[in-house]
């Protein structure tokens, strides 16, 4: 079957794929583009690891499709970091060993980057429902909770 | 091969539903999409509606009108669905919310369609348009008693409720076991309008306690023309079983399910915490 060209923004970057019609944007990012921040979990959008930002808002690339992304903004976990200087958040989820085996890290910053740029002062409870989507088997959640709390008072928080 | 159709107009898509049994309409994705992922939905046609009247929303009067590709989300967003954010929080976590759609939950296979069950007591039209004709309401629960047979009458461009005269008279709950998210143990909906303190036309669904959400005939009947005080809720309480036929899934037991279901229609009554 042909192919059909997509177009978006990825993380600030023009980029063009050719996907297949039914593909999700998860199996473009990651075998297309060769983003691999985002990871395919469940499939089923329980886990929310292939978590990524479409026009800012958090949305599973793994039940998304790619054409539905035509001219808009991905971003993932990958555009959080500016070079080699962390974004807040990544470096409260390090000072608050948010992250055990990595696997739900990178769904977890960015429904946590969601929060923060709607929300620069979350409550407890605000920050839990940020992450209800997103499943944990390591950390039992405290660290992550903590983290994007402390986060949420760091400066430049809401960086882009 | 599964191939995909983008449909500029509602009747494009419609036509297409109606002449093409292998299409399948992709609202949001959660549930196609799975489908899709699992290798359970390997032929035929995706389709996607970008028509704008789809994710459409008018609900400033006293009739609201939702397109079936309003996102949980959307209804969050409008102060004018205030009686609603309860149902839609409901449903799983912000990015299932930002593309789980209203037309999508109709569908949601039990334990879940919680959406639905709030749109069952509030007695919503669904708008469906088979072919290029226009649009025809059919009533929810007609539409839910095609479901479950198998029949499904075309496409589903949206769906119409009457805006509660008091808000207050709308409650909704959704009993899941892991918190704060969950798939529902159940889930229950009542409009319970009242004149003069006695209940009129109470109308209450149940989610999860039946093959699709189900109207809790025994439980309206026994609050018809009461006020709600200790004895009417116990009524409802012993009626509560009527018309049910939980099923035993991961989340429950239909044992659990039948015993627990008078406990929190009881609560949600007197409007205690849960």
């Amino acid at each position: 079957m042909a192919k059909t060209p997509v177009q978006f923004r990825l993380n600030g970057s023009d980029r063009a794929a050719f996907v297949d019609a039914p593909e999700t944007l998860l199996n473009t990012l990651r075998r297309g583009l060769g983003e691999f921040a985002p990871k395919y979990g469940c499939g089923q959008g329980t886990c929310g690891v292939c978590t990524v930002l479409v026009d800012g808002e958090p949305v599973l690339s793994c039940l998304t499709l790619s054409v539905a992304c035509e001219g808009r903004h991905v971003e993932t976990a990958s555009g959080l970091a500016d070079g080699p200087e962390l974004h807040p958040l990544q470096a409260a989820f390090m000072d608050h060993f948010a992250a055990q085996c990595g696997f739900c890290t990178p769904g977890m910053l960015t429904a946590a980057r969601a929060l923060l740029a709607k929300n620069l002062s979350p409550t407890r409870d605000e920050v839990i429902e940020a992450i209800s989507g997103n499943i944990c088997r390591c950390t039992g959640y405290e660290p992550i909770v903590t983290a994007i709390l402390a986060a949420a008072n760091a400066p430049g928080a809401r960086r882009a | 091969m599964l191939g995909l159709r983008s449909c500029a107009t509602l009747a494009e898509a419609a036509g297409i539903l109606s002449g093409d049994r292998q299409a399948v309409l992709v609202g949001g994705g959660t549930l196609v999409m799975r489908d899709v992922n699992e290798g359970r939905l390997t032929e035929g046609t995706l389709l996607r509606v970008t028509d704008p009247a789809f994710r459409q929303l008018n609900a400033s009067g006293g009739r609201i009108e939702l397109g079936a590709g309003v996102t949980m989300a959307q209804v969050l967003a409008s102060r004018d669905l205030a009686f609603l954010h309860p149902a839609a929080r409901a449903i799983g976590g912000p990015a299932v919310r930002n593309m789980a759609t209203i037309g999508g939950n109709l569908f949601a296979e039990t334990p879940y369609g919680d959406f639905t069950v709030a749109l069952l007591a509030l007695d919503a039209q669904v708008v469906v348009q088979a072919g290029y004709g226009t649009g025809r309401g059919v009533p929810l629960e007609e539409f839910l008693a095609g479901r479950e047979r198998g029949t499904l009458p075309g496409l589903i461009t949206g769906v119409q409720v009457s805006r509660p005269a008091n808000p207050a008279d709308f409650r909704f709950r959704k009993i899941s076991r892991v918190k704060p998210k969950g798939i529902a143990v159940m889930s229950i909906a009542a409009h319970l309008p009242a004149q003069g303190g006695r209940i009129m036309q109470a109308r209450v669904a149940y989610g999860a306690m039946a093959p699709v959400p189900v109207r809790a005939r025994g439980v309206e009947r026994a609050l018809e023309g009461k006020t709600l005080d200790a004895a009417a809720i116990q009524a409802a309480q012993q009626a509560a079983l009527e018309g049910c036929r939980p099923a035993t899934d991961a989340i429950a037991s239909e044992w659990y399910r039948r015993e627990v279901l008078p406990v929190h229609l009881g609560r949600l009554l007197a409007g205690e915490a849960r």
